[in-house]
């Protein structure tokens, strides 16, 4: 559960997006009521995120998911392995 | 499991145990209804909802210019200059003509109490008193709020405020606090005690109670007038006139920004020592950007704000009218009750650049912060000075005689900003907390900052030689 690396080469974590770039969400190593709230926000697995844009120092992260733009925190964001398009 | 004796919390054992089988299948029923239901939503979109394609998408290209690196933060800093440049120059005018015809009919009403014989006592009370400190609220306070006010529940309605947020999120989550934190202090600019209650959209209670102490370092607008009349005659009166709001706005950010400071170092403190704890997630949501409604913001700011915010003050500004001219003028031995206790405070307030009135004004102000200049004018003018105040040449001749200098100003502003929040906004941290000793810290902790802030301030101006 704790380990949050990337299982094979096509995947990377959603904090390792590039701004502009678009995946698809693989599978979400947070627990207890964040990984409520972020799922209900419709961060789930098989889903298309866009990264659209970094703050001001690189953090946090403003993703596209289902027409909302949610920010995140990296080291949140870095809990969340995406497949890459 | 089958073998467990089944007791007479039946129900509580069965919750228990549910929980745990959820717990063990690591989030797959939590997940799975998620799943369920987006699945559901989608589907009920693909049948019934029809897309169009052509939108162009303003939101992300307004959030280029208002979150990059380079502009994003230039332009918070000059969205608060111009709206405090707005509201400061564009006050001016109803401020005097409201100060005008309230005060000429304080002629009329003292007119017909010498004409039906009333005692000087009641004419005193009632006009000296509790009728010209609400007319001081009313002409100082009304015209800065009904320009404020609309100003930022347009800013509000826009959609810009979330986007402070994200700007900012990096800075509090060094000081281990939420970035909504930041929403909380927008809040706070208009009024604290709604500032207080906003932080219910902090998730962590610890980094909750951050933001409620940390609140009142946001100088709401009942504190506004103070830092505007002092930065109009001391920072700009030397000014051309058409420079001199544009000089205060200057004056009124810097002193902004000191609060923003202390807020920063405080939370940062907080985090390390009284509330220590790692900082925890934050989700942000940055909504698209849209066309205000702007009848419903003049509505909305007007009467569920500046009409509020009036309302409370007046409230406030007759009984303490008549209190503050009662203690002006009931003389034990030389001088009033209300120049002993000045006198008494006057070692401390030295010591921290202010004097005995200022101090007593500020503390006759715990009601609400909008008394406590007409508190403070009140006093001086009753210590000798009788002139007629409509204007703020006047205003400067008086304080000037009563000895302030640029230091006074400074420490008075500073202090404005810095000290105790009003009543109601403590008890509003009471109720939001439901805990007298954080409530209480919500009192300590700006006044401990005002005093160490003006006390340092004043004490190294002096020893510079800078100020007497």
């Amino acid at each position: 559960m704790q380990g949050a690396k990337p299982k094979n080469k096509s995947q990377i974590t959603l904090s390792q997006m590039k701004e502009g770039s678009a995946c698809t969400i693989a599978d979400l190593h947070l627990e207890g009521l964040l990984r409520r709230r972020i799922m209900d926000l419709g961060f789930i697995p098989g889903t298309a995120v866009q990264c659209v844009r970094k703050g001001p120092t690189g953090d946090p992260i403003a993703y596209t998911v289902r027409g909302t733009t949610i920010a995140l925190r990296k080291e949140d964001a870095a809990k969340i392995n995406v497949f890459m398009a | 499991m089958s073998n467990t004796i089944i007791g007479h919390n039946l129900l509580s054992e069965l919750k228990r145990e549910a929980q745990k089988k959820r717990l063990a299948g690591e989030n797959f029923f939590a997940d799975k209804i998620v799943n369920d239901i987006f699945a559901n939503a989608e589907d009920i979109v693909r049948k019934n909802v029809v897309r169009k394609d052509k939108q162009i998408n303003w939101s992300q290209k307004a959030d280029n210019v208002l979150t990059s690196k380079i502009t994003g933060y230039p332009i918070m800093l000059l969205t608060l200059g111009v709206i405090l440049w707005i509201t400061i120059s564009g006050a001016n005018v109803p401020s005097a003509i409201l100060a005008d015809v309230l005060f000429r009919f304080q002629d009329v009403l003292t007119g017909i109490f010498m004409y039906l014989g009333a005692p000087d006592w009641l004419h005193g009370v009632l006009i000296l008193g509790s009728y010209r400190s609400l007319a001081w609220v009313v002409s100082v306070m009304l015209p800065p709020m009904a320009i404020f006010f609309p100003l930022f529940t347009l800013l509000e309605d826009l959609g810009y405020l979330p986007r402070v947020s994200f700007n900012l999120d990096h800075i509090f989550k060094k000081a281990r606090a939420c970035g909504k934190q930041s929403l909380t202090m927008c809040m706070g600019f208009g009024c604290n005690a709604a500032g207080v209650i906003s932080c219910r959209i902090i998730d962590s209670p610890r980094e909750r109670l951050i933001a409620i102490l940390t609140n009142n370092f946001v100088p709401c607008n009942g504190r506004f007038p103070i830092l505007i009349a002092i930065g109009m005659i001391f920072g700009a009166g030397a000014l051309a006139s058409h420079l001199q709001s544009a000089a205060v706005a200057g004056i009124i950010t810097g002193m902004i920004l000191i609060g923003i400071a202390v807020t920063f170092i405080v939370s940062w403190a907080l985090s390390r020592t009284l509330l220590k704890g790692e900082t925890s997630s934050m989700v942000l949501e940055l909504p698209p950007y849209r066309r205000p409604k702007i009848l419903a913001v003049l509505y909305r700011s007007f009467i569920d704000r500046t009409i509020f915010v009036l309302r409370r003050a007046v409230l406030v500004a007759l009984p303490a009218g008549a209190i503050t001219w009662l203690v002006s003028n009931v003389y034990v031995g030389e001088m009033s009750i209300l120049a002993h206790t000045a006198n008494f405070l006057d070692p401390v307030a030295l010591a921290i650049g202010l004097d005995g009135f200022i101090l007593l004004a500020f503390i006759l102000g715990l009601p609400a912060n909008e008394i406590v200049f007409p508190i403070l004018i009140m006093s001086y003018l009753s210590s000798g000075y009788m002139i007629e105040l409509d204007s703020l040449a006047d205003l400067q001749i008086l304080l000037v005689s009563n000895g302030w200098t640029w230091l006074t100003a400074l420490c008075t502003m500073l202090f404005c900003v810095l000290h105790w929040p009003c009543a109601t906004t403590l008890l509003t941290a009471l109720k939001e907390t439901g805990s007298k000793k954080w409530s209480f810290l919500a009192f300590l902790i700006p006044t401990g900052m005002a005093f160490l802030v003006c006390f340092i301030v004043a004490q190294s101006a002096r020893l510079l030689g800078l100020a007497p």
